[in-house]
């Protein structure tokens, strides 16, 4: 940021690299060494979650069902059938419609409610806490409430629909609002998610360059721009990356509502997948599609991990 | 006077946009408190005048085991994030500050356990713990929960370590400091907003852990998230009781997110950050 910082980053590993004395070499072994061992316990607990993987992939090559445990290998038919359904493709795409609308959303309703929240008063302390707590409620009853604040009929929401000229709304039923009726639940439910790793970003943002600024006298939206916005791109990243993973894969909200309904309105690939599995028992039939999901969420993760180092290595070389 | 102007408008427009996010994120929450109260022949007559009555929590206290499930989901959400917190804590720490070969690479490799969609883990996983004799077992909860926390705690804390300069450490360490002692007294405090954040987020979604839960827990490890559903599945939904459980199970959360309110600001943050 200004001229004649040391740069930080480089400065110790040149160190170690002078420092290859005959004392230094056991030192520096144990060196490379540490944090291999420190990650290990944390990989060990996980790893095991690669073994039902693996397996999902055996099973994707031939034609087990929930009705036998009997099943023959079936090669790629269980991709090839997946891959050329038109079916799938619309699921696909409702998916995707889903996750970034609703990741959208999330973003800049967090962000905008978390710098509001960023005060000291009382309003700011007391709606800190309580507009968290939808994230708090679990998402099936959550999408319950909804359901029956919305039916037509007895929903308390019917009252100032019709106020508004909307009376008759048929929110999750009208397969014209059917998604539109889910993205919102998903709003209401995962929007405090954003704000409180917004706010805990904000919390933890130094004074001092705010301080030149206000001497600068700069306007709020230059402190936003300049300041806020880039020291608080890693609780933003973790946000999205967070938030388009689980809404991509999001199969309680739809299921609870809609079960994919009308029609195929709302049939996401998870909700599509899981229909395949249990009540048709085609569990083989289901792995490609859920294969397909993951590489989904494996490539959007990775390009925008991919995009955020190489942002970061660029502005520490700025420094 | 035009300044004025603009930070009146600014300052109204503000609070309007604010005010309009909670009654959207809290009428659902009253409407919910308002339904815990009534009364089954009540439900869809009236709206916001009837006769208030507990029959709704009595009904969900004595038709089930719920506060075991509770007690249950407690002990398991808990005991979750201690774990994710023991081994995640460090694991965040050395993936922001040591360099080493394939650091970008594990780092996302923890991210990627969050990847499988559940529906794809769990059968394979509940053969697995088949033969392990690991389901309906607090042990085998616990566990599957590192998927949900872990990959969240260790990213969310990498970043904030990552801001903290590495020359707050030396200079401790200089001071005669041992390294552990600048661990827990000069680090912790400093990412504290972050380590705090992260672990409410887990809690939470320990606590609402569904799929895992339903699928490898049993009448021993039951939780109350898994067992509220069970008001839904008899012939007459009884919504009311549904409001009540949700009510109570949430309580857990919300004491939680009272106790940790005030660690949410920074300890000392004198120059410490980058920036």
């Amino acid at each position: 940021m200004s001229i004649g910082t040391i740069d930080l980053e480089k400065l110790p590993a040149r160190a170690e690299k002078n420092d290859r004395s005959e004392l230094g070499k056991q030192y520096a072994r144990r060196k490379t060494l540490r944090p291999y061992l420190v990650l290990a316990p944390a990989f060990l607990l996980t790893i095991g979650i690669l073994i039902p993987f693996v397996v999902a992939i055996f099973y994707s090559f031939t034609d087990l069902t929930l009705r036998s445990s009997d099943f023959n290998m079936v090669g790629f038919d269980n991709y090839i059938d997946t891959f050329i359904s038109s079916d799938f493709w619309h699921s696909v795409g409702v998916t995707l419609q889903y996750a970034i609308w609703s990741t959208g959303i999330e973003m800049l309703l967090g962000i905008g409610v978390a710098l509001l929240l960023n005060q000291e008063n009382w309003v700011s302390k007391t709606l800190r806490l309580v507009l968290i707590l939808p994230l708090m409620i679990a998402p099936v009853i959550g999408a319950l409430i909804w359901q029956l604040m919305t039916n037509p009929t007895v929903g308390i929401l019917r009252f100032p629909l019709s106020w508004i000229g909307l009376g008759g709304f048929r929110w999750s039923a009208d397969p014209d609002y059917a998604l539109f009726s889910l993205i919102l639940i998903d709003v209401w439910i995962y929007t405090p998610f954003v704000v409180i790793l917004v706010l805990a970003g904000l919390r933890s943002l130094p004074k001092s360059p705010y301080e030149a600024v206000l001497i600068d006298g700069g306007s709020p939206w230059f402190v936003f721009r300049n300041l806020t916005l880039p020291m608080l791109a890693p609780s933003l990243l973790i946000a999205l990356v967070f938030r388009l993973m689980t809404s991509l894969q999001e199969f309680g909200i739809i299921f609870a509502l809609t079960k994919g309904g009308p029609g195929d309105r709302t049939l996401s690939v998870a909700v599509k997948a899981y229909n395949e599995a249990f009540p048709f028992y085609n569990l083989s039939g289901a792995i490609p599609m859920l294969l397909f999901l993951w590489a989904l969420i494996y490539a959007v993760c990775f390009v925008l991990i991919d995009f955020w180092r190489k942002a970061q290595r660029a502005a520490s070389g700025t420094v | 006077m035009d300044r004025k102007v603009t930070s009146l408008f600014g300052y109204v427009s503000k609070n309007v946009l604010l005010a309009f996010y909670a009654l959207f994120a809290l009428f659902p929450l009253i409407w919910m408190l308002v339904l815990s109260f009534k009364p089954d022949s009540q439900m869809f007559t009236t709206t916001f005048f009837f006769d208030p009555t507990l029959d709704n929590f009595r009904a969900v206290f004595s038709q089930s085991d719920f506060l075991r499930n509770l007690l249950n989901n407690l002990i398991i959400s808990s005991l979750a994030v201690v774990v994710s917190l023991a081994v995640g804590v460090p694991a965040a720490y050395a993936l922001a500050r040591f360099q080493f070969k394939g650091r970008e690479d594990i780092a996302f490799t923890f991210l990627s356990f969050r990847f499988a969609p559940e529906i794809l883990v769990i059968i394979p996983l509940y053969l697995i713990y088949q033969r392990l004799g690991l389901i309906d077992n607090y042990f085998g909860l616990i566990w599957v929960y590192q998927l949900i926390s872990l990959p969240l705690l260790i990213w969310i804390l990498r970043g904030f370590f990552e801001d903290i300069s590495p020359d707050i450490e030396s200079a401790a360490q200089l001071d005669g400091y041992s390294w552990w002692q600048v661990f827990f007294k000069v680090l912790l405090p400093l990412v504290r907003p972050g380590l705090v954040a992260a672990a409410l987020l887990c809690f939470i979604f320990c606590w609402n852990a569904f799929t895992f839960t339903l699928q490898l827990g049993g009448n021993s490890t039951q939780t109350s998230t898994v067992s509220m559903t069970r008001f839904l599945a008899s012939d007459t939904v009884h919504y009311g009781w549904v409001a009540a459980a949700a009510l109570v199970s949430a309580l857990p959360e919300v004491i939680l997110a009272l106790l940790i309110q005030k660690h949410l600001v920074r300890g000392l943050s004198f120059g410490a950050v980058k920036g």
